[in-house]
């Protein structure tokens, strides 16, 4: 075990003017999660900490947020791999609900904007559609998305427009567009060729370093970049 | 004021099952709202990884007849028979389905859904594995679960995102809704409905070492529970024979379907000694006690209480294609690399096979006699068909959440159409509100993670893979003291907005309850059969154990009762592997 020292942005809004930093210190292993070390505090120190959390294990997207300066899940990031105090804040761009839980609604709502579901109108055979290997793979990065936020939040064409419909609900698109069995792909297109679509992207990359499901994203932003310039929709 | 919502139909969970069965009734136009205490695509269907067993017989014959005998088998005999059937051929129409809806499965050479060996699944009742798993590499579960909340999108389902349901309003035999606490505001909300349906997950944070995620605290079941409906079978429970070593996170089985082995420290394949047949692939109860019982002959690693898997011979295109995400987990928590390092593993609680009781349409029925409580409804991991009877087999938990999660939505559906609303009693919140209120107003009391520890370490150590009298009857009195405890626990955060430690309060007040019954429950069952195996009565005795448990929860304590088992085509004969 080993004292690890955690600096940690609270904000309660039924007291709090504003946010401010607290430290903190628990005993931990250093094998464990940032995670274990957040409950350890609220466990034992002030179990007013709030913060969201479940699978713990990076697969269900509750525990996003900033660990020095980076967008990760807390679940999936060892304290011996961060230095320490560890400052840990909540997602940027999104409001605080309290400590570090943000609003996600907004977030939502633009992942519904694009339609994330499969459009097929046709009658369904009576076993499976077949598609190959090929069609498979070609879609299969984006269907691993667990809509965490971290990308969106780390991207600054997200923080000075948030009307940008940002780039997890673009891997959503994506994960449509480029499936065989979907004929919703023009459609999805003319709602991300607008202004606030994927032209709002600056290739920036920061979405792929925060990934924690190491999604290349700026890739697929560009693929449908490319669709939309030589499709001409 | 308290609000009121009215829905005709109300959905509590937004893993599977729940959606699927949102799903069937938005599609029959049944007014529907789903309430998570998560976001739904937060939910621990997501965590499921190798597959969904349906005889598809893409890869080799295969048939649901065959599936059925191993369900059955692999239950110990303990499963419905009936029920058992109707999971097994609609096994094959639901996975069709699913691709319908748009599942990115893996395909084979030839375009169709691809399919791999898992533990106890075999053709020709029993003569060796079969390819039945159909998968999306190992994130099967998040697909699912990502397919299912789309197409619930689509069809515009009202979704209530973390509120926490916290009590059933049931008045004169009938379900009319529920009362649920709103996370972000701290508001009571009452929903009345024609039918209510738990779709609420299981309760493996009970043990100290497992693969559920903090959510699974049993809350349907225990609200179930305190209103008088009665628990089947809650001393089976399925430790999963490779767990990350002190974390619990589960590595699939299909690391073994696809061809990996567990060695001891002397790095012997010690399956063959236990199960000739099937080796590594042996149901999930035989593999966990198989570990248990090298390391208790000092084969463990390093004398420690784990032994190896190994990837090692599998190459490393098989292990990033098929198994990506488990590769990941070992990087990551490990710091090892499957490709060239073995892995340490030990069982982790993984799978509550009993639950709130019902019959195959989901309804929940309350006695021996399987009468039938009007307008409520279990599915999926909170829920007992029984499908699983004593152990389930690897991917029917997925099988299970779809099969009955759609039968769970068509059922309300048809109940919906020719049933008015029952009206609601007049304050059905005075409980619960003096219960949150009483958590608030304390302080100086214990801290609610020092209980929470103390249970998860009891019910580890007493009531996990062996079991005594002598253990359980500790564990029993442990646990009767912790839930004296439990009334003294003060709360440091008492404010409205997102109190995460009022509903830590609560969860555990749900986890002390469980763990109450699944003792009371083992203790009784003086026999070993699927999961639950007790040192001192190591032989399956059909003779008299051949029977659900049926537990209920009263002032004086756990009262058990049992009803008989539905048996067809499968007698009961020795398991062997």
């Amino acid at each position: 075990m080993i004292k690890v020292h955690l600096k940690i942005q609270r904000y309660n809004p039924e007291k709090d003017s504003k946010p401010y930093f607290k430290d903190y210190a628990v005993e931990c292993e250093p094998t464990d999660r940032v995670l274990d070390a957040l409950l350890a505090i609220k466990g034992t120190l002030d179990g007013s900490l709030t913060l969201r959390k479940s699978c713990g294990h990076g697969v269900c997207g509750s525990d996003g947020m900033r660990i020095n300066g980076r967008n990760m899940l807390a679940c999936k990031v060892l304290i011996k791999n961060v230095s320490q105090p560890i400052v840990v804040e909540p997602l940027k761009g999104f409001k605080i609900v309290k400590d570090l839980v943000v609003d996600m609604k907004q977030f939502f709502e633009k992942y519904v904007a694009v339609k994330p579901y499969l459009i097929n109108q046709e009658t369904s055979p009576e076993k499976e559609r077949l598609q190959s290997q090929k069609q498979q793979e070609r879609f299969e990065d984006t269907t691993k998305c667990i809509l965490c936020a971290c990308c969106t939040t780390a991207c600054p064409s997200f923080w000075s427009d948030p009307n940008y419909a940002g780039p997890a609900s673009i891997v959503q698109a994506h994960r449509f567009i480029f499936d065989s069995r979907d004929q919703g792909g023009e459609e999805r297109l003319n709602l991300l060729n607008q202004k606030e679509g994927v032209w709002r992207c600056r290739t920036i990359f920061n979405c792929v370093e925060a990934c924690p499901r190491d999604i290349n994203i700026t890739k697929a932003i560009g693929e449908i970049k490319k669709d939309l310039l030589f499709k001409k929709i | 004021m308290i609000k009121i919502h009215q829905f005709e139909a109300i959905v509590v969970g937004g893993g599977g099952a729940g959606l699927y069965a949102a799903l069937a009734l938005s599609q029959a136009k049944v007014q529907t709202a789903v309430l998570s205490k998560l976001y739904p695509t937060r939910s621990h269907t997501g965590a499921a990884q190798g597959g969904i067993g349906a005889a598809l017989a893409n890869k080799e014959e295969d048939r649901p007849e065959w599936h059925m005998f191993d369900t059955v088998k692999g239950s110990d005999y303990l499963a419905d028979q009936d029920a058992v059937e109707i999971l097994c051929k609609e096994a094959v129409t639901t996975v069709y389905e699913l691709e319908h809806l748009g599942l990115p499965f893996n395909r084979t050479q030839d375009g169709r859904i691809d399919q791999r060996r898992f533990g106890g699944h075999t053709k020709e009742f029993g003569k060796g594995p079969v390819q039945r798993a159909c998968f999306a590499a190992d994130r099967t579960g998040h697909m699912i679960l990502q397919t299912l909340y789309q197409q619930c999108i689509k069809n515009e389902v009202k979704f209530f995102d973390e509120f926490h349901v916290v009590d059933l309003i049931i008045e004169e035999q009938i379900c009319r809704g529920v009362i649920a606490y709103s996370i972000e505001t701290g508001e009571l909300h009452i929903f009345h409905a024609k039918a209510v349906l738990f779709a609420t997950g299981g309760s493996g944070r009970m043990f100290k070492i497992t693969s559920n995620a903090h959510a699974l605290t049993g809350d349907g079941m225990a609200i179930a529970l305190r209103n008088k409906i009665p628990l089947e079978d809650m001393e089976f429970f399925q430790f999963h024979p490779t767990g990350i070593y002190k974390m619990g996170i589960l590595l699939t089985e299909a690391c073994r379907g696809e061809g990996g082995i567990l060695r001891n420290k002397n790095g012997e394949r010690f399956m063959e000694r236990y199960a000739p047949n099937i080796k590594d692939l042996a149901p999930r109860d035989i593999v966990s006690r198989c570990i248990y019982l090298e390391v208790r002959d000092g084969r463990g690693i390093d004398g420690k209480d784990y032994v190896h898997l190994d990837l090692t011979h599998l190459g490393k295109e098989v292990i990033e294609k098929k198994l990506p995400d488990i590769t990941d987990f070992v990087r990551t928590y490990m710091g090892l690399d499957p490709v060239k390092d073995l892995i340490p593993i030990q069982p982790t609680a993984h799978y509550s096979m009993g639950g709130i009781p019902t019959n195959v349409n989901a309804e929940v029925v309350w006695d021996e006699k399987n009468s039938v409580l009007k307008g409520f409804y279990a599915a999926g991991e909170c829920a007992c068909v029984s499908v699983h009877g004593g152990n389930r087999l690897g991917t029917n938990s997925l099988v299970d959440i779809l099969v009955f999660g759609r039968r769970a939505g068509l059922s309300m559906a048809e109940y919906c159409k020719k049933t008015e609303f029952s009206p609601l009693p007049s304050n059905p919140q005075t409980k619960i509100q003096a219960q949150i209120e009483q958590f608030k107003s304390k302080s100086n009391g214990e801290k609610i993670s020092t209980l929470r520890q103390e249970l998860q370490e009891t019910m580890m150590d007493l009531v996990g893979v062996f079991r005594t009298e002598a253990g359980l009857k500790k564990a029993q009195e442990k646990v009767r003291e912790l839930k004296k405890r439990f009334q003294n626990i003060s709360l440091s955060d008492k404010s409205q907005v997102f109190n995460s430690e009022l509903l830590d309060a609560l969860e555990l007040g749900n986890l002390i309850t469980l763990s109450l019954v699944t003792i009371a429950s083992a203790l009784a069952r003086e026999e070993s059969r699927g999961a639950h195996y007790r040192e001192d009565y190591p032989k399956r005795n059909d003779q008299n154990w051949l029977k659900h448990t049926l537990a209920t929860l009263s002032e004086i304590g756990v009262e058990l009762k049992y009803k008989n088992v539905v048996i067809k085509n499968f007698q009961p004969q020795e398991r062997k592997y």
